[in-house]
């Protein structure tokens, strides 16, 4: 009952996810391996889509993940599970538990919590750019000067962009960027 | 008022590019100083309220403003306003993202997109260390649990990350209950004991 394990397995990553969309990635990319449902090139492909397209990336990966299981009822239950957890919690504490979130306990919980999901989001953001250099497994490492070179350029952009235009590159503007580098340099 | 609402957050959801905390510079914008549904300091419990429960911040926010102007009808249409363009946008995407990606140019711009995916993740987790405070126990931490997801990317060690970020939260109740029972105690004491018990 592919609906049903998706339901399921997207309403744990919605209930788990502490501090927006980043986090959820880590998590997401853990399921979508176990279970065989795209590989994990496609799935970081697939963030770069959903950094160009408007909406919560949770919500994002959720449609289409279960759109490639299920079509638009996969799609459908995935988004509904990732949505669930937040819409019953937030009622609980805008109806009755209104000083939940002051609660000591709570506060103190997240406090724990949220060096390991910044933890998780950086180790994934590094052995990301390690793989886009050329890291494959343990014991074999591929030197990938095209990713490297764009990887450089991209940093050097968004650095220079900030110092001296006193801006920030909005996402969008970065993953135009880096296709234009990835199709000159994909030519070479 | 619930279709004003449902209208609202499905532009909200249309518009927001860049997850969660791009929409609460939007929702101030239309929520705060042009609805007037809010002001800014209930929008700041409202995002307070956002980031510390668990969730897709766009969709605590809908769902909290929903209720406070509507109740549960308000909730449901607000949630559903900002859930419905992503749902509709990406399975449209989801339905020609193969042919799409079966062109040469395609691929080779998504090489570049790779990178830039690397990048904005690894920026946006810097980003909140930063903001992390220096303090022994949230640093050891972040240290363990990065040295941890390294050598299970190393040697291919399945394990899911909800534990670790379960283990994290009892560290935290267990800290703050030492805490709190054993103020005439130095805490720094009562810290190194519990970074023994998370390297175990």
């Amino acid at each position: 009952m592919i609906y049903l394990v998706l339901f399921l397995e997207f309403f744990k990553v919605g209930l788990f996810t502490f501090g927006g969309g980043y986090a959820m990635i880590p998590l997401i990319e853990e399921i979508t391996i176990e279970y065989g449902w795209i590989t994990e090139s496609e799935f970081y492909d697939f963030i770069g889509v959903c950094e160009s397209t408007p909406g919560p990336i949770a919500i994002n990966m959720a449609t289409y993940i279960g759109s490639t299981q299920g079509g638009i009822l996969g799609s459908i239950c995935a988004t509904l599970g990732v949505v669930a957890p937040s819409f019953l919690i937030i009622l609980l504490v805008a109806a009755i538990l209104k000083n939940f979130t002051e609660n000591k306990y709570f506060k103190a919980f997240l406090k724990g919590v949220k060096p390991v999901v910044i933890a998780l989001i950086v180790s994934t953001g590094v052995i990301l750019l390690a793989k886009c250099i050329g890291y494959q497994s343990r014991t074999s490492f591929d030197f990938d000067w095209r990713s490297t070179a764009i990887f450089s350029a991209l940093a050097l952009t968004y650095f220079l962009v900030q110092k001296f235009g006193k801006k920030k590159l909005p996402a969008v503007a970065l993953i135009l960027i880096s296709a234009g580098l990835g199709i000159i340099v994909g030519m070479v | 008022m619930l279709l004003s609402l449902f209208w609202t957050f499905f532009k909200l959801g249309l518009f927001t590019f860049g997850g969660g905390y791009a929409m609460i510079a939007n929702i101030r914008e239309l929520v705060v100083d042009k609805k007037k549904w809010l002001d800014e300091d209930e929008l700041m419990q409202v995002i307070a309220i956002a980031e510390s429960t668990p969730g897709p911040i766009a969709i605590n926010l809908a769902t909290y403003v929903g209720y406070k102007k509507g109740r549960f009808l308000g909730s449901l249409l607000s949630t559903l306003g900002v859930v419905l363009p992503s749902l509709i946008i990406i399975f449209t995407i989801s339905l020609f993202l193969d042919a799409f990606m079966s062109n040469v140019y395609v691929q080779y711009a998504f090489v570049g997109i790779k990178c830039a995916v690397a990048f904005l993740i690894l920026k946006a987790g810097l980003n909140m260390f930063k903001k992390l405070p220096k303090k022994p126990l949230p640093l050891v931490c972040f240290g363990v649990v990065f040295a941890v997801m390294i050598v299970f990317e190393l040697f291919a060690v399945e394990f899911s990350s909800i534990f670790l970020i379960l283990i994290g939260g009892a560290i935290g109740i267990f800290v703050y209950a030492l805490y709190k029972t054993d103020k005439t105690n130095k805490t720094d004491k009562t810290e190194k004991t519990d970074k023994g018990d998370l390297q175990k």
